[in-house]
């Protein structure tokens, strides 16, 4: 096929962002490259939209030992251990099929985790749907709920917590968040950075097939009428597979014969061949007739696009490869040396004895377009005004009921007893609770996580709302008696070429980075998705946040439950009756504008190192 | 007690199998599926998982496994096999326990806590245990066990039902039981009572931390039957 601009825009890739490929390459691409130009170049793949943003987010502190920019961030939590952890979206592939998109998200999160060498120890989701009146609502839920159990449940890692909530802007445009936590020896970490050259360059995992072909394309677009179309851009997931790959994989990290490895994720074997050497400084050179394929004559474009899952890519230390073989057959997967690093600075593919693509590295990555896109500012709404007289007339108990029953309050034990939240023997704090908490196996440690998001005052206003979540995910930490650390966050906004949704993300992202300043409480790995928007409506920005706490002494973690009759109850810090945003106003006075509460940094921190210092002295009645 | 635990790949709770073990006491090693042969143990576990990815029908690859043909070696000559969760789909699978597991009656995994009632003492795993009713944790899709009407009458004759899904005091019936196995059965044993199967996992109620610690007496009592 002749590559012209049309084949391009098919491709996902702007008029200009083509020329520019075109020019810097001094050619046109053929049509493999230009598959791997879109693949890189795609929203998200590159942050092209958001990186400009991103880089001013608080990423550092005492305890970071990876911030973003790797397949996960790492913290320091004493005693050579470290928690590797990060959330990411599956939202499009999952609106698309909701059992394969939400199982091969799970899949995918976890990749990320163990591939820095960390084992999984606990999982958690955030999940969004339309309105439960809604036609499709029903059957996202049951499939998007199946999928991260049938996923979870088979490796064998404990879902510890999750946020589910409905909306009606999330009609057309679910959202599917899932979170992992590895638990790691802090010199035994491993990344993606290649080094060294001619060093051998491995295959392993699941073959290669048709599936998920211009899945990450998909990602970075909005939906239309003809979605049903995009069903084979969906990967298929197997869970199986995976619990060999990272019994495999953890096995082989024991000894030094590992130089960098990096998950297949988005965009398959482009985006980690292409990510490993640009790290690296190296150029890459594979052999694609190498490629274990499951499918007869995939060609190089579909071999290099297919986001088949459970697959990996190493550079192994030379002379390793036959101890390498041996792990990977005793466990039954697939190994290939398929290619290896080079001085040329480009990613070189061979196919057939031919030479099929030429593209020198930095054009796929540092080269890629940064745009600083135009957004506009989202005013502070003005207070509502409300009429106290009228709420004599409300019985308190009907309105308790009636918020008790929101779909958004209720309880979700059905969701979460459908999620296996005790294997691994150490989960302390089961779903329901304010954080679920995992014992760091063997020691007196305990990690506390819990996800948290807040479509409604991120809408209402972008800043506050974007303080607050970070603020949430604190105090979620602190009332189970953990320190909080860090936070992996990820975006979920509309369409960024849109200035009003750009500007929610932008004020957003100003709002968290201004907590997490403030509260010593940095980003350590996250991920962006964009383009969450069908047919000209877009999602309520949706920002999720995933918090991670330490317990020094698990026998000091704290539960929500009442210990025994008689005990003092109190409330700390200042309630001054803000009603705007609550649910109160929204369902029972059908009062839908207003300002969220305001965000008082100094309160919530003083509040929160009180209370923290506080559980320590043990005022609360233990554990029964 | 030396005790063996079988690594099927897919088990995934092996590793909490070895942890309780040890922690009461048994001398356990973990024997890879592709072994010829087991280590001299007085008791063998088949722990919970998704052995081959339970493709094909639970259990049922693992129960043509190389290492299967010892473990029906070791039961057929008297010795103790415990198979929890999906080690009991295993174990019926290769006929060494009557009936089958099907899938949860409302077709859900069921990830939660049950009382079970012990209906047999006269065996090694539960003689003298101190409590009737334990509270353990299930967590499974396929967990509804079945059998015809002539095997269910030589299970209850040959008192060979080893615990019933109950609610706290003892109730059975439609409201205490999860998934919808007949009889209310969560564990089954052979003719000899030496070979047990049940849903429930004792091995994540080992302290008090946990979802609760009932599991530390099962496991403590098949120490004390031993010696």
């Amino acid at each position: 096929m002749e590559v012209t601009e049309v084949v391009a825009i098919d491709h996902g890739l702007k008029k200009d962002e083509f020329s520019k490929i075109c020019e810097l390459l001094k050619r046109t691409p053929n049509l493999t490259e230009l598959a791997i130009f879109s693949a890189m170049w795609n929203e998200h793949c590159s942050y092209k939209s958001s990186r400009k943003h991103l880089k001013k987010m608080h990423t550092k502190g005492k305890q970071v030992i990876q911030g973003p920019g790797e397949n996960a961030g790492v913290i320091d939590i004493g005693d050579d251990d470290a928690i590797v952890f990060k959330i990411e979206s599956h939202n499009h592939p999952s609106f698309i099929e909701p059992y394969q998109g939400a199982a091969t998200g799970v899949g995918g999160i976890m990749r990320d985790v163990f591939t820095m060498g960390a084992r999984p120890i606990a999982n958690l989701n955030s999940i969004h749907f339309g309105s439960p009146q809604h036609k499709k609502t029903r059957n996202l839920l049951r499939g998007v709920v199946k999928g991260i159990g049938g996923y979870g449940n088979c490796i064998g890692v404990p879902t510890i917590a999750g946020q589910t909530t409905f909306d009606e802007s999330y009609n057309g445009n679910i959202l599917v968040n899932a979170m992992t936590l590895g638990l790691v020896n802090k010199n035994k970490i491993f990344y993606s950075k290649a080094a060294g050259l001619d060093k051998p360059v491995i295959y392993v995992g699941s073959k290669t097939g048709r599936d998920g072909i211009h899945g990450a394309s998909m990602a970075s677009a909005t939906f239309d009428d003809k979605i049903e179309e995009k069903k084979p851009t969906v990967q298929v997931g197997d869970p199986f597979t995976e619990k060999l790959l990272l019994e495999a994989c953890l096995e082989l990290m024991a000894d030094n014969s590992i130089i960098a490895i990096q998950d297949m994720g988005a965009a398959g074997l482009t985006s980690s061949s292409v990510e490993m050497a640009s790290k690296g400084n190296l150029g890459i050179e594979l052999n694609l007739s190498e490629v274990p394929c499951r499918e007869e004559k995939m060609t190089p474009y579909e071999i290099m696009l297919s986001e088949s899952q459970e697959r990996m890519l190493i550079v192994l230390e030379k002379g390793k490869e036959e101890h390498a073989k041996k792990i990977f057959d005793k466990w039954n997967l697939d190994f290939a040396v398929i290619g290896k690093t080079t001085n040329s600075k480009k990613i070189e593919l061979i196919f057939d004895n031919k030479k099929v693509a030429e593209i020198p590295i930095d054009l796929l990555a540092e080269n890629a377009p940064i745009y600083d896109r135009p957004w506009k500012k989202t005013k502070l709404p003005q207070k509502l005004k409300f009429d106290k007289d009228e709420f004599k007339s409300l019985k308190l108990s009907d309105c308790l009921k009636k918020i008790l029953s929101n779909s958004n309050i209720s309880d979700k034990k059905w969701i979460w007893d459908q999620y296996d939240h005790t294997v691994m023997g150490d989960t302390i704090q089961k779903p329901g609770g304010d954080a679920g908490v995992v014992r760091v196996h063997g020691t007196d440690k305990a990690i506390a996580a819990s996800v948290d998001s807040s479509a409604l005052y991120c809408f209402s206003h972008p800043l506050t709302g974007g303080k607050q979540i970070v603020c949430e995910s604190y105090r979620n930490l602190i009332s189970v008696g953990a320190k909080p650390i860090a936070i992996t966050n990820c975006l979920n906004f509309g369409n960024p070429e849109k200035e009003k949704n750009m500007g929610e993300f932008v004020e957003c992202v100003e709002g968290i980075t201004e907590a997490s300043k403030y509260l010593d409480f940095p980003v350590v790995s996250g991920n962006v998705s964009f383009y969450n928007e069908t047919k000209d409506r877009g999602i309520k920005p949706t920002p999720t946040i995933g918090g991670v706490g330490l317990i020094s002494d698990y026998r000091q973690m704290l539960t929500m439950d009442f210990k025994t009759e008689g005990n003092l109850v109190y409330v700390i810090g200042k309630t001054d009756g803000h009603l705007d945003q609550s649910i109160f106003a929204r369902e029972l006075l059908n009062e839908k504008k207003g300002p969220p509460p305001t965000i008082n940094l100094f309160n919530e921190k003083n509040i929160g190192e009180t209370v923290l210092d506080l559980s320590k002295k043990k005022s609360y009645c233990e554990l029964p | 007690m030396r005790s063996s635990v079988i690594i099927f790949p897919g088990s995934n709770c092996d590793r909490d199998m070895d942890v309780a073990l040890k922690k009461f006491g048994f001398k356990n090693q973990m024997v890879w599926h592709n072994d010829q042969s087991i280590p001299k143990s007085d008791l063998i576990v088949l722990p919970g998982g998704f052995s081959y990815g339970d493709y094909l029908r639970c259990g049922s690859i693992a129960s043509k496994s190389k290492i299967i043909k010892s473990v029906i070696n070791f039961a057929n000559s008297g010795g103790l096999v415990l198979g929890i969760c999906n080690g009991f789909q295993i174990l019926t699978e290769t006929g060494l326990l009557k009936g089958i597991l099907q899938q949860n009656k409302f077709l859900n995994f069921i990830c939660s806590n049950v009382f079970v009632k012990v209906k047999d003492k006269q065996n090694k795993y539960f003689k003298d245990l101190k409590k009737d009713i334990l509270e353990l944790h299930i967590a499974h899709n396929e967990g509804n066990y079945f059998c015809s009407n002539d095997e269910l009458k030589s299970l209850e004759d040959n008192n060979q039902i080893a615990v019933t899904y109950c609610g706290e005091d003892g109730t059975e019936n439609e409201t205490t039981n999860p998934n919808g196995a007949i009889k209310n059965i969560a564990g089954i044993f052979n003719n000899n009572k030496n070979v047990l199967g049940m849903m429930p996992h004792p091995e994540r109620m080992i302290d008090k931390y946990l979802s609760g610690e009932d599991g530390s007496l099962f496991f403590k009592n098949i120490l004390d039957n031993f010696k």
